[in-house]
């Protein structure tokens, strides 16, 4: 047995490193490492309850809004806060530009680049392929770099800045809306809808929203024209199919405003995708296990836990946690919310693969980004200028609560309790908390690490471009992951 | 050959590394340039040698291009950080090791640093420390050359790059893309010189102004005519936190994300490009003693802030004295109306 040891692992948002274990050019065990710790949890202890919408977005930049939101829906929990319609809406367009900004990002400056990789050179398809999504001098990537912008132009009219902006409350947004800035969010979603039926599809996103089924996907890999249609036919020749197989069980805390203005667009629950059972989401039955990470304590729930580095720990290898959910290992992320939601390609094309896969993951979130973009269009349409963006109320002095939002990677939850108007525990687990989890007290590995268990190297050790996309085809966030 | 080939063939090589950070800074800087940032890079020969979230370079790639430039072997214009550096447990900086070495981002940056022409901090974290430093300060935080407003930090406080600059600190939480790739290609050209700076590192092309400059709620700060509560239109100083006009910065004379700034989209400025803003609580009121805010306008004499503030409050308009405590402009500007005359504006 060889053991090889994978980092810095770049494009993953923060640094990861894998031990692999291989046997005959093939992994036969994984490790999946956290390499960062700074210790938001402990910073957000002994802190007055209002400074959670200072500190929490800056855990992360790549998804500040929904950490924002988090800390939000936790506080909203047990105040009893309801937002004001208008800052619902704001609030769920914000959340969503930057869902889409780091859904194309990662598909654009993360995902593709690989396959420019020198390992596929000698292939018929290169040429156009690396011409096209070279890192940093890919052609797609200048013409993405401007969309991109313009979409986050979102943030400065609802949020003032991205990332990092405090507009976002219990009681909703701090700008109100007037009709010059409604009109503008309407101009700002054409220019990015032209972008996705231009580029990303080539195709009415009508038509995109209207497939059933796994025939027109596979229609659209022959025909299509857009860079979709490249990555499918990709993942065709390569058998990206067949790689990264999931753990199973995906998970959704469930996903912006719905069409009505009634229930969420995306649904939460659980999926199995072997029974093809969808099971009801209980919070009550997530629990953390630091077995393996460098820091103190047992295994249980998020609520009771308390976060103090160990770096001694015997055993432990990575700064995460292991999240379990009734014991269980489950995926997050745009396929896990398009399974419980039902979307009718991704359920079809899982169960064609036999559980979720590369492509599965990169299909979702390209799907995802139609699904969205659309309820985006009646979200602005709804906007009432003149009416609140933002309730009143006290903060509350104490009690405890759970902010549950989906970010663009998955399922993110912040645990808090407030004593006299003081924070006394905060606990987060980020949605890469889940998919790059370690091994469990029971032995039992996190969903990536088990996910490369069995991959075939192609001779080319750590650098073997089926290592980058498995590890990519989640669209990690490390600098969550432990925070 | 030519003089203008040799002009058209110099770049400009960058490696950008993240200590601990959020990628926040880097998520600013791809929102920069209206062809996009990569475009305008090139524009001016500026090459990402490697950057963490953007290059295809991975594992052992990676390796070999730190270790050419950690041996001179390869030459580097500019070392890029983003980030608190951690020295956690016991300065050792184990809090943070560099995936596959083993070894801290602490230590990488000391040996990579000495061999950059210039070393730039992108962000107040790797400026100053930022958020991380915060009590209890888990990582054992510092910046690259500053510990807080301390001079020192990870590099120490005599450190210079190769071309004579200390590290060039882009503060700001995140800091304006502007900000960032304007530093950069102001070194790349060879215009930023140490005169460019202020006492804190940080370029002044954006440190000589305060965040309060520009501001959309100008007219209700000179009349004292403040928010009540978040969403108000009004001045957001006396009651909910906001420091801007105490913070350094030009926000409120650039547009963020096409348009926006903090205080534009109703909340305060938190000071974000000051080292240890991060020490502040209870960021969403503004601290008082006896009724008056302790941070006053940054070199404004209290006597005179006091009496202004009196007069101007006298003397605030119906207008502005309603519109400030409301979300939208309940009262448009128009001329006083007196009796038997027609209103509006004209």
């Amino acid at each position: 047995m060889n053991r090889i040891v994978v980092g810095p692992f770049n494009r993953v948002e923060g640094d990861l490193e894998l031990r692999l274990d291989v046997e005959d050019d093939r992994v036969v065990a994984a490790r999946v490492t956290t390499p960062l710790y700074r210790g938001f949890e402990q910073i957000l202890i002994g802190r007055p309850i209002g400074d959670a919408l200072i500190v929490a977005p800056r855990i992360c930049g790549i998804c500040s809004v929904s950490q924002s939101l988090a800390a939000a829906a936790a506080l909203a929990s047990f105040s009893g806060t309801v937002p004001a319609a208008n800052g619902a809406l704001a609030t769920a367009l914000a959340h969503a530009s930057e869902n889409l900004a780091d859904h194309l990002s990662h598909f654009y400056l993360f995902f593709m680049p690989d396959f420019a990789r020198a390992q596929y050179a000698g292939e018929s398809w290169y040429g156009a392929i690396a011409e096209r999504f070279t890192a940093i001098r890919g052609r797609a990537s200048g013409e993405f770099l401007p969309v991109r912008s313009r979409l986050l132009e979102v943030m400065g009219l609802v949020a003032g800045k991205w990332p990092h902006s405090l507009a976002f409350r219990a009681g909703g947004t701090t700008r109100a809306l007037d009709l010059g800035a409604k009109t503008r969010l309407r101009a700002i979603l054409t220019d990015v809808r032209d972008f996705a039926e231009r580029v990303l599809f080539a195709a009415p996103l009508e038509t995109v929203l209207a497939w059933e089924g796994v025939e027109p996907l596979d229609a659209h890999a022959t025909d299509g024209r857009g860079d979709f249609a490249r990555f499918l036919r990709l993942a065709d020749t390569l058998g990206l199919s067949g790689l990264g197989r999931g753990p199973g069980t995906v998970m959704s805390y469930g996903a912006h405003p719905g069409p009505n203005g009634e229930g969420p667009l995306f649904a939460a629950g659980l999926y199995e995708t072997g029974s093809r059972t969808l099971l009801p989401l209980e919070p009550a039955r997530i629990t953390e296990d630091p077995s393996h990470s460098w820091l103190a304590g047992e295994a249980g729930p998020p609520a009771r836990a308390e976060t103090q580095p160990d770096i001694d720990r015997a055993g432990a290898y990575s700064w995460a946690r292991a999240p379990r959910y009734a014991g269980r290992t489950v995926e997050v992320g745009a396929v896990a919310r398009q399974l419980v939601a039902g979307h009718p390609v991704i359920r079809a094309l899982v169960a064609r693969d036999g559980g979720t896969s590369v492509t599965s993951r990169v299909a979702a979130r390209l799907l995802e980004v139609a699904a969205v973009l659309r309820a985006m269009e009646t979200w602005v349409d709804r906007l009432a200028p003149g009416e609140p963006f933002c309730t009143g109320g006290g903060e509350p002095t104490d009690g405890s609560g759970i902010g549950l939002v989906e970010a663009a990677r998955g399922g993110l939850g912040h645990w808090m309790t407030v004593r006299g108007g003081r924070i006394t525990r905060y606990q987060i687990i980020a949605p890469t908390t889940w998919n790059f989890s370690p091994t469990d007290g029971a032995g039992v590995p996190g969903p990536l690490e088990r996910s490369l268990e069995g991959l075939r190297l192609a001779g080319l050790g750590a650098r073997a471009a089926a290592v980058q996309h498995v590890v990519r085809s989640f669209d990690p966030c490390m600098v969550c992951t432990a925070h | 050959m030519t003089a203008v080939s040799d002009v058209t063939a110099k770049r400009f090589g960058v490696v950008w590394l993240q200590a601990g950070a959020c990628g926040g800074c880097t998520m600013a800087f791809l929102d920069h340039g209206r062809r996009g940032v990569f475009a305008e890079l090139e524009s001016f020969g500026i090459d990402l040698l490697w950057h963490p979230s953007l290059s295809e370079a991975t594992g052992d790639e990676v390796l070999a291009i730190l270790e050419d430039i950690a041996e001179g072997r390869v030459a580097l214009d500019a070392l890029v950080v983003e980030g608190t550096i951690l020295t956690a447990p016991n300065g050792t900086g184990r809090f943070q090791l560099l995936a596959g070495t083993g070894t801290s981002l602490l230590d990488w940056i000391r040996r990579l640093a000495p061999k950059a022409r210039h070393v730039v901090a992108v962000g107040s974290c790797a400026a100053y420390g930022g958020l991380p430093v915060a009590s209890p300060d888990p990582g054992e935080g510092v910046g690259l050359q500053f510990s807080g407003g301390d001079r020192g930090g990870a590099l120490g406080a005599a450190h210079r790059g190769a071309a004579g600059l200390p590290v060039v600190n882009v503060a700001g939480c995140a800091p304006h893309p502007g900000w960032i790739v304007e530093t950069l290609i102001a070194l790349a050209t060879g215009d930023l010189r140490s005169t460019d700076l202020d006492v804190l590192g940080r370029p002044k092309f954006f440190a000589d102004h305060l965040a309060h400059h520009g501001c959309s709620r100008n007219e209700f700060y000179e009349f004292k005519a403040s928010a009540e509560t978040a969403s108000d239109r009004g001045c957001l100083m006396e009651h909910l936190g906001c420091k801007a006009t105490q913070a350094v910065g030009d926000c409120n004379q650039r547009t963020w994300n096409g348009s926006g700034s903090c205080t534009d989209a109703g909340y305060a400025c938190i000071a974000c490009t000051s080292p240890e803003f991060e020490r502040a609580r209870g960021f969403l009121q503004t601290p008082k003693v006896a009724g008056i805010p302790v941070g006053l306008p940054l070199d404004m004499p209290k006597a005179w802030f006091m009496a202004l503030a009196a007069l101007s409050k006298s003397a605030t308009p119906k207008r502005v004295r309603l519109n400030a405590v409301k979300d939208h402009v309940v009262v448009p500007p128009g001329r006083i109306r007196r009796a038997g005359t027609e209103g509006g504006e004209g």
